[in-house]
Formats: C-alpha cells, sequence, structure tokens
C-alpha cells in the first residue's frame, strides 16, 4: 500500500475505540504526568476540582493534538510498519471524522481551561497546540532532520501549563522543566528513529538518522544529552529545589549521559541488535518520570 | 473496502451513543463541582 492508494472513507462508523487511539494515550501519559508535576510543584494550594480539570485539559488538548497530527500525516503512518494499525491508515475512520473530533477537542479543552482555570493556561494550552500541529506537523516534520529539535518544544509546554493553572504565572521552575523536557526531546527520539530508520526512509521522513546517517545522530544524542543534564540539575545550585530533587537529578541525569555515551560510541549498524539505542529510549522514559516525581517530593517535603 | 453489515453499524452506533452518554454526563458533573468550587472560592 502507498499513499496514494489508501482509501480516506471507512466502510461504517468508527468504533468509539479508535477515537480514543487516535488521541495517542501512551504519549497522553507522559504529558498529563508532567503537566500534573508542573502543578504540583507549584507553590500554592489548588482546589481539586480545578486541580482536575487544569490536568483533564491538558490531557484533551493533547489529545486533540494528536488526533490532528493523525489526520494530517495518515498518507506517512499508512507506510510505516509502526503507525500502519492507526484508525486513519487502517481504514477504520473517515479522515473528515479526525478532523472535526480533533478541532472540536482542541476547542473545548481551550475554552474549558480559560473558564474554569485561568487565561494565561488556556493561552499556553493554545500555544502548545497550535505549535505541535503547525509548526512541527504541518511544516517542519516532512522539511527538515531538524524537527525533533524545534517540534520538541511542543511536549515541553504541560508542565508549564500545568504551573500556570495553579498560580496564574510563568516562573523561573517551569520554565527550567520546560527546558529540560524541550533538550531532552531529541536524544529520546533520536535513540528511537535510530532503530525503526528504515520506517522512516520508506516513508520519506526527513528524520536525522536517514538524512545525515547514524553516526551524525549518535554524536547529536551524546551532545544534546549534556545540555539536557544541566538544565535538569540547575533547578539544585538555583536555589528552587531542595537536596533531595539536587542529588537525584544528578545521579538520573549521570546515567543518562553514560548511556547516551554509550550510544554516541557505538557502530552498529544491523538495527535489530541495537540494544544500547533501546535501553537508551526505554531509560528516557523512566529518567522523564522518575525526575518529575522526585521533583514534586522535594517540593512538599521542603513546604 | 467490505462495506458493513446493518447489524454491525447499528452496534458501532450502539456503543458510540452509551461512551458518549458517560461523557456528557461525567461532564455535568464537572460542571457543577466547579460552578460549587468557583463560588465557595
Amino acid at each position: 500500500m502507498n499513499a496514494e492508494t489508501i482509501s480516506y472513507r471507512a466502510a461504517g462508523p468508527a468504533e468509539w475505540r479508535d477515537f480514543l487511539a487516535l488521541t495517542k494515550p501512551r504519549v497522553m501519559t507522559l504529558v498529563v504526568f508532567t503537566g500534573l508535576c508542573g502543578m504540583l510543584a507549584a507553590p500554592v494550594y489548588v482546589n481539586p476540582v480545578i486541580g482536575f480539570t487544569a490536568i483533564l485539559c491538558i490531557a484533551l488538548g493533547a489529545g486533540a493534538a494528536g488526533a490532528l497530527n493523525q489526520w494530517y500525516e495518515a498518507d506517512i503512518d499508512a507506510l510505516m510498519k509502526r503507525t500502519a494499525g492507526r484508525p486513519l491508515p487502517a481504514g477504520r475512520m473517515d479522515r473528515d471524522a479526525a478532523l472535526h473530533f480533533g478541532v472540536g477537542l482542541a476547542t473545548f479543552s481551550v475554552l474549558l481551561m480559560g473558564l474554569a482555570v485561568n487565561l494565561v493556561a488556556a493561552a499556553i494550552l493554545t500555544v502548545s497546540i497550535l505549535f505541535y500541529v503547525l509548526v512541527y506537523t504541518v511544516w517542519l516534520k516532512r522539511r527538515t532532520p531538524q524537527n525533533i529539535v524545534i517540534g520538541g518544544a511542543a511536549g515541553a509546554f504541560p508542565p508549564l501549563i500545568g504551573w500556570a493553572a495553579a498560580t496564574g504565572r510563568v516562573e523561573l521552575l517551569p520554565l527550567l522543566l520546560f527546558t529540560l523536557v524541550f533538550l531532552w526531546t531529541p536524544p529520546h527520539f533520536w535513540a528511537l528513529s535510530l532503530f525503526v530508520r528504515t520506517d522512516y526512509a520508506n516513508a520519506g521522513v526527513p528524520m536525522l538518522p536517514v538524512v545525515a546517517g547514524t553516526r551524525v545522530t549518535r554524536a547529536q544524542v551524546f551532545l544534546y544529552s549534556l545540555p539536557m543534564a544541566a538544565a535538569a540539575i540547575a533547578p539544585w545550585p538555583l536555589g528552587l529545589t531542595g537536596s533531595l530533587y539536587g542529588v537525584a537529578a544528578t545521579l538520573l541525569s549521570g546515567i543518562f549521559v553514560v548511556l547516551a555515551a554509550i550510544v554516541g560510541g557505538s557502530r552498529e549498524a544491523d538495527q535489530a541488535k541495537m540494544v544500547a539505542e533501546r535501553r537508551l529510549f526505554a531509560y528516557s522514559i523512566s529518567y522523564l518520570f522518575l525526575l518529575f516525581g522526585v521533583l514534586v517530593a522535594d517540593r512538599w517535603i521542603a513546604a | 473496502m467490505i462495506p458493513l453489515d446493518d447489524q454491525e453499524i447499528r452496534r458501532r452506533q450502539r456503543s458510540r451513543a452509551i461512551v458518549t452518554g458517560w461523557l456528557l454526563g461525567g461532564l455535568v458533573v464537572l460542571f457543577f463541582a466547579i460552578s460549587l468550587a468557583k463560588m465557595l472560592r
């Protein structure tokens, strides 16, 4: 099957599970978690109902962005093994239904955030959805191998939104958390793209390993891990967190840099044997979960 | 593309309607709770 032969008209109404799949629930988990931690790390009391609503809006906004991403990318999703089973390329859903669902969900999430939480959080949520859909999906992804670097900003917004939902302001700590996720994204995705680069090449997506080769990508993975580690540890010397976070961030980031260095030094060409790359990819997910979890624990101990 | 039979279409419509109903019910509860939270602030 290629892009020209895909039918975007489904045989019948899509199942509700397909609408759920359109929101990329696995990606949403990390988004919701970092958003929640951004909110819990803020030094103010948040009414549980308002807090729940804010996190719901972040989840709905992320789901909407995921749906619009899949709506736009149905043609290349059909060409990659990893994504060919999604509702649109698999022909289980009309393309229009996905578009209406995504736009409706995005509008609802922003309106609810603005009316129930505050306008600052709603504004950042709007920027994050538009950034992911227009800047990353439509503009950058098919044009430049730097797609992940700039597009990574979209995934970095949730802690900022969580903090803004709690305080109504944007401050230094959430900006550092934004920087951390922003710098974490390239090594995370490039580790993945190293062992699925054939998929990206087949779909014509200019991911770094496809355009610049695996050697350059490996070097970039390591190089990005250094400022990422600095951004992760920075809140400690700046006095924004306690020593619990500082020690944990130093240890966890140290392990990340070592794993990234192993990937950087590897010369493995067979995708099936890329153990170091898979290990870094898996660790990078745990890393973010642990780091944000420790941040909240540290803030609560200090409070 | 194989056309779905009527029974399958009805089944999908029914399951979507049930999920939509639950979601709308959840939103009613949420809006009520938000109203209370705003009033008690």
